[in-house]
């Protein structure tokens, strides 16, 4: 083994080279020059992506523990430009009173969960691969207990640990239980092993659920809403749109790569997990007061829809997917900006405190009501286009009821989109927000948010590129 | 001869220009603008007439030009719409008439409308119509046609309901529009099956007299006519619905809500021979395809004329009489039409029908400008305001009472010999069909000097301001119509259009001439009998036959019966039950619906306690369940 095998993994050295740069800075860096360590990790980071912007060969490392591929690229460049945007959005809280003697470790824990996802997307190795996991939920844990002193924050914290362990201790114990059976845990010689005897099955169904967890699909989403509502909101939108796309892509491929033959018992169990969290997470998000847990539910629908990629187990399913992952990206991340801003400013998270914010934020509304139509899926936006797409998938593959279960979902999602568009634009307030001047760090992510959700449905080049490194079963 | 293109651009642009830009400009150079931008179109329609009507002719015919022709959408490699220019004689002839009456209109309104709310919309919409109908008749395919069929409709739509604020006209352009949209859908349906089955849109291929052009539809019946007749039969429904054949007649005497110079461009002159002209255009189709439709349309065309000019003479508003008249003059060409042959002496009504569709724009045009200058100066439509008006407007009680004798068939005006023709070809297709046509020819007479004698003799009505002669702008057009009325008879016009293109001299039949004359004369003199001077014959007549008055007074209840049909029948019967259901069992069903997701919604609230201990037992159970689940699989 040669040292040489480091170089394939450029994009995880570079971003473990951020992470050093940043600790360095933080530790070392005089008082002055402390206040401008977030322009320095944005900048750092927006090199770092436009570094790795374009996909490598294929290759293996370490003997075959570590896998490159290009759609694995793909996915890290677009969770890179959403963790850019994040960080974008997070100025005004990093420098809020009481985070902001901390604020150098934030960006540290928030880039350590990025390089678990990196590995989880490469790892080529049930093992290299638990680490990866490890390595997402822990710091994750830490950045929803970052506001420590609110007692919701801590609650999150507590939350999300304590479900993050149960799922994971599941998960390692299906792992475990594969290795048994099949006596490997290189995913390219796990298939060869497999041969549906009902242990197998067990272990298959008990390593999923971790996966299922972190992807919040029902029944294990409980925690979500709790935690969307108790993080801070740059950790909720990061949990929203980063670490549940990571984790959907790497549920399809392992599902794709390594548990093939046993596409019949999945497809049975996704129909019904997809109908139950889309179904559920609707009705309950149209009793939300609260906007944060609100987007969590609509964040779990969202999952739903998603999952319907990976039930087709054709490439045109893994296209769609890794499409719905980009545009769910930036509809989001231009949701949770908006509410971000507003809620630093004023305090306000409540749907009806969102009433007449046309009168006075007409441009934070029309973002906010862009994103929404974008999540709801009304053409010409984004989300048209990426449902659209999703949906051709599995009606491709025959789950014609499926698709038409989705579908009256989607009229109900549109019920509760429009519910916030109407608070702003409709309905009247005494007190409405205040007008807010978005610092331009935000602006520029909201404005990249909405450019992003106006062209990416039209620019067809997108979805052909992404078209291009998929595979199927 | 590309510069053709420019007789359909100026008026579009004008259009644009004064649609877009008019509320900036002065009425009167909105009006300057698009009279002079009509002048230079009608220019070029002469130079066009004048070069292609002496052009050298291959085999004596005329050659059939396309300056322009460029594919505009492929179906298949035989099937694509073109766009372009088609020059024949009957498509030159009508851009004569067209351009001319209009610029005659364009300058008459400069007078008419002076002072009117929106006077740079009414240029605008004079302009767009302009256009459409200049289209209609270049087209070179029927799909083009259609194109400038619709955008007619709905320029004159526009121009109805000129005085929005009029609940009337308003009312009138709904129905005209209605009326001719569901004729059109009959029109659009025959091109679709003329299309299927020829796989053509070109007139060229269609009218080349080649069966071989449908022999894809040799054999298909359907309901025991053939495919052509049936294409054939729904094409003439679109023509009888823009021409206000009977039954679709309704729409017409309404349409006279428009200004009045509207009346006397579209609805007397150009857009309501619109239908004649597709027949004409696609004749030499129907005379191989489908015989009996033409005879039928001769047919359709004999009772409209006769009914017409039966309402026509019970008619008070001046120009209700005129629109009814209207209707029987077309109902003439489609007679001519119908009776008709191709080639020589066979095909004489097709030439008759042409020639008097192009004596008929001028007089009639000229009629409707005269009444406009009587409602400029009266103010009302109704004879009884009128009576004894040749004292005080001179200029148009002649050229008024020369338009009458021409409509009447006196010689040497033109309508006697284009309306000469007509009847000869009617004798010659069967002798009772002649006789019927003669007898509706005479009534033409009568009603006409009915409606001269009312205005400009008879008792002098009270007026409430002395009436005085319309100004000039609104007399020379006047002038202009008349002098061509005298003389338009002499044009040797079989030479420059005939069914086959071969020059056809047109010869009086005398028998016929002499019948006709004596008709008319007879007419007339009963005319005078009745309403020079004070005469109780018309009152004691209408006591003689009250129910036969007041039927063709409510214009035979056409109009009742129609109104029947949709509101006691289509409304009550069909609408109604449907409104009932979507109202309340389709919406009922949707709000039912989203009510129970609400509930739904309100119920599951317990499932989310905050509870973590409560979270992990459904983390377990759910991986239980899904182990399960897939282990049964």
């Amino acid at each position: 083994m040669g040292y040489s095998n480091f170089l394939l993994l450029k994009e995880e050295l570079s971003l473990v080279a951020i992470i050093i740069l940043l600790i360095v800075y933080d530790l070392f860096g005089s008082q002055k020059k402390q206040q401008y360590i977030h322009p320095v990790a944005c900048v750092l980071f927006l090199l770092h992506t436009l570094l790795n912007f374009f996909p490598p060969e294929a290759c293996e490392a370490f003997g075959g523990m570590y896998a490159c591929s290009p759609m694995g690229s793909i996915v890290k460049t677009i969770l890179n430009i959403g963790t850019l945007l994040i960080l974008l959005q997070a100025r005004n809280w990093v420098n809020s009173e009481s985070v902001i003697i901390r604020r150098g470790e934030f960006y540290t824990i928030l880039l350590c969960t990025l390089l678990g996802m990196y590995f989880m997307i490469s790892a080529n190795n049930f093992l290299l691969f638990f680490i990866g996991l490890e390595a997402t939920s822990i710091p994750m844990a830490i950045l929803s207990a970052y506001d420590k002193y609110k007692h919701q924050s801590a609650e999150a914290g507590a939350k999300f640990i304590l479900s993050a362990t149960f799922a994971s201790g599941l998960s390692l114990y299906g792992i475990s239980l594969i290795y048994g059976t099949v006596g490997t845990l290189y995913f390219a010689d796990i298939p060869a092993g497999i041969d549906g005897s009902p242990l197998q099955i067990m272990a298959f169904g008990f390593f999923v659920v971790g996966l299922f967890f972190k992807i919040s699909l029902v029944p294990f989403h409980q925690w979500t809403a709790d935690v969307y509502e108790g993080a801070p909101t740059t950790a909720t939108s990061y949990f929203s749109v980063i670490s549940k796309g990571a984790a959907a892509f790497v549920l399809m491929s392992l599902l794709f790569k390594v548990f093939g033959n046993l596409i019949i018992e999945w497809q049975a169990i996704f129909y019904a997990v997809i109908i139950a969290t889309i179904t559920l997470a609707n009705l309950s998000a149209i009793r939300q007061q609260n906007l944060k847990r609100f987007l969590a539910y609509s964040s779990i629908s969202q999952a739903g829809y998603i999952m319907l990629g990976v039930i087709s187990g054709s490439a045109a399913g893994m296209t769609s997917l890794v499409y719905y992952i980009l545009v769910y990206m930036v509809s989001n991340l231009a949701a949770f900006g908006v509410i971000a801003i507003i809620e630093y400013r004023t305090g306000k998270i409540d749907i009806r405190d969102y009433n007449g914010l046309y009168t006075t934020n007409p441009r934070l509304s029309v973002v906010m009501m862009l994103a929404l139509f974008s999540l709801a899926g009304i053409p010409p936006f984004a989300g048209f286009f990426s449902k659209f797409f999703i949906f051709a998938a599995a009606a491709q593959q025959g789950f014609y009821v499926l698709v038409f279960i989705a579908l009256l979902n989607t009229i109900i999602s549109l019920y509760y989109y429009l519910l916030v568009v109407k608070a702003m634009f409709i309905e009247k307030s005494e007190t409405p927000v205040a007008p807010i001047r978005s610092d331009s760090y935000t602006r520029i992510s909201l404005i990249a948010c909405t450019i992003g959700i106006l062209v990416l449905g039209l620019l067809s080049g997108i979805y052909e590129h992404i078209g291009l490194f998929s595979f199927g079963i | 001869m590309e510069y053709t293109l420019l007789i359909l651009l100026l008026p579009m642009l004008t259009f644009l220009l004064l649609g877009l830009f008019g509320m900036k400009l002065r009425p009167a150079i909105a009006g300057g603008i698009g009279t002079l931008s009509l002048a230079l179109t009608t220019l070029l329609a002469y130079t066009t007439a004048g070069y292609y009507f002496s052009s050298p002719r291959i085999g004596g015919v005329l050659p059939k030009l396309l300056p322009i022709n460029f594919e505009w959408l492929r179906f298949t490699d035989a099937l694509h719409i073109d766009l372009g220019i088609l020059l024949d004689p009957i498509s030159v002839m009508m851009l004569v008439v067209i351009t001319t009456v209009s610029l005659m209109v364009h300058i008459y309104s400069l007078g008419y409308m002076k002072g009117e709310r929106g006077f740079q919309r009414y240029y605008a919409f004079l302009s767009l119509f302009t256009f459409s109908m200049l289209g209609l008749v270049v087209a070179p395919n029927i799909f083009q046609m259609y194109i400038f069929w619709e955008l007619v409709g709905v320029s004159s739509y526009l121009l109805i309901g000129f005085y929005y604020t009029r609940p009337a006209a308003i009312a009138a352009s709904k129905k005209a529009f209605i009326v001719t949209r569901f004729a059109d859908l009959g029109f659009l349906l025959g091109i679709l099956l003329l299309s299927y089955f020829t796989e053509t849109f070109s007139f060229e291929a269609l009218t080349s007299g080649n069966s071989a052009v449908f022999s894809a539809a040799a054999g298909v019946t359907f309901l025991g006519a053939s495919v052509m007749s049936w294409a054939l039969a729904l094409i003439f429904i679109g023509g009888a619905g823009k021409s206000a054949m009977f039954p679709l007649h309704i729409w017409l005497p309404d349409a006279m809500e428009g200004p009045t110079p509207v009346s006397a461009l579209i609805h007397a002159a150009t857009m309501v021979v619109a239908g004649v002209f597709l027949v004409a255009r696609l004749f030499p189709l129907y005379v191989l395809a489908a015989p009996e439709v033409l005879v039928g349309i001769g047919y359709v065309g004999a009772f409209t004329s006769l009914y017409a000019a039966i309402v026509a003479c019970v008619q008070t508003d001046i120009k209700r009489v005129l629109a009814f008249s209207t209707i029987s003059q077309i109902g003439f060409m489609m007679v001519a039409l119908g009776v008709s042959g191709i080639g020589g002496h066979e095909g004489l009504g097709y030439m008759a029908s042409m020639f008097h569709l192009f004596t008929h724009a001028m007089f009639k045009a000229l009629l409707f400008l005269g009444a406009g200058a009587i409602i400029h100066t009266i103010g009302s439509n109704e004879m009884s305001r009128m009576g004894g008006l040749r004292k005080y407007m001179p200029y148009t009680h002649i050229t008024f009472l020369v338009a009458c004798l021409a409509i009447a068939g006196i010689p040497p005006l033109s309508g006697f010999f284009s309306k000469d023709e007509i009847l000869a070809a009617t004798f010659a297709f069967a002798p009772q069909m002649g006789v019927f046509m003669s007898f509706t020819a005479g009534l033409t007479a009568f009603y006409m000097f009915r409606l001269y004698y009312n205005i400009f003799w008879g008792i002098p009505a009270k007026f409430e301001h002395t009436p005085h002669e319309a100004p000039k702008t609104m007399i020379i057009p006047l002038m202009i119509l008349a002098l061509i009325t005298l003389f338009a008879g002499f044009i040797p016009f079989g030479h420059f259009v005939s069914s086959n293109g071969q020059p056809y001299t047109i010869h009086l039949d005398r028998t016929v001439a002499i019948c006709s004359v004596a008709i008319a004369l007879i007419a007339i003199s009963i005319a005078t009998f009745f309403y020079k001077s004070s005469c109780d014959i018309p009152d004691r007549l209408v006591n003689m036959y009250p129910r036969l008055h007041r039927a063709a007074c409510h214009r035979f209840y056409i109009d009742e019966f129609y109104l029947f049909i949709t509101k006691r029948i289509i409304f009550r019967c069909i609408s109604h039950p449907i409104a009932w259901f979507d109202r309340h069992v389709i919406d009922g069903t949707l709000n039912g619906i989203a009510s129970m997701t609400q509930r739904f919604s309100y119920a599951i609230r317990g499932f989310q306690s905050g509870q973590i201990q409560q979270y992990a037992f459904v983390f377990l159970l759910g991986t239980l369940l899904i182990v399960l689940l897939m282990v049964l699989i």
